[in-house]
């Protein structure tokens, strides 16, 4: 389970380098949400269960979907799966699509390499390997 | 015909060609869609009065009203 100050940290760099999203939720493996943007659990866990079927839905029209946009006049929705773990967002009309997905990934990825507790952080020379790949 | 009217004409007719392109490319991204992202890299897109988009842009509306 993701620890909610960790995923506030990274929803909160989200915010800050994106000002084209509106609200941010994080759903974890367990389909809880991990954490939001929106003050307001309610409304945060609305978001994170339009999010799940938006997702749902498209898998049945498209089996294998990893990430959807889903663009109106009022604004789009983007749905981002990496894993088992799903970010989704709000955003305002027209935003600069690559862009919104990028920083969805990255807000998701930056969650994810949070050290659990009381395992010793990947080293170095793993993470080297890894960005080569 | 004089050169000069040549030009003028040219000219109109690239700035209305130009315009034209521009209105629609405003006109398309006003359009409502769905794009859907493969695994695979592939991508689908779904404008307004798809089956498709019908059962997914209501449940977008839903989460932008929030």
């Amino acid at each position: 389970m993701l620890g909610a100050m960790d995923a506030a940290q990274a929803i909160g760099d989200l915010k800050e380098i994106s000002p084209q999203v509106r609200d941010v939720v994080v759903i974890a493996p367990d389909g809880a949400t991990a954490g939001s943007s929106l003050a307001d659990e309610p409304a945060a866990a609305r978001l994170a269960d339009g999010a799940k079927r938006l997702l749902e839905a498209a898998e049945e029209l498209r089996p294998g979907v990893a990430q959807l946009e889903a663009a109106t006049t009022g604004g789009s929705v983007f749905v981002v799966r990496d894993g088992e773990r799903l970010i989704a967002a709000t955003t305002t009309p027209e935003p600069t699509v690559g862009l919104v997905f990028y920083d969805l990934k990255t807000c998701l990825r930056s969650i994810e390499e949070q050290p659990e507790p009381g395992r010793d952080p990947a080293p170095a020379k793993d993470k080297a390997e890894d960005a080569a790949a | 015909m004089p050169p000069r009217k040549l030009v003028t004409g040219a000219l109109l007719a690239a700035g209305s060609l130009v315009g034209s392109v521009l209105l629609r490319r405003r006109a398309a991204r006003k359009r409502e869609r769905v794009d859907l992202y493969a695994d695979d890299g592939s991508m689908h897109s779904f404008g307004e009065g798809t089956a498709e988009a019908e059962r997914l842009l209501p449940i977008a509306h839903e989460l932008l009203a929030l």
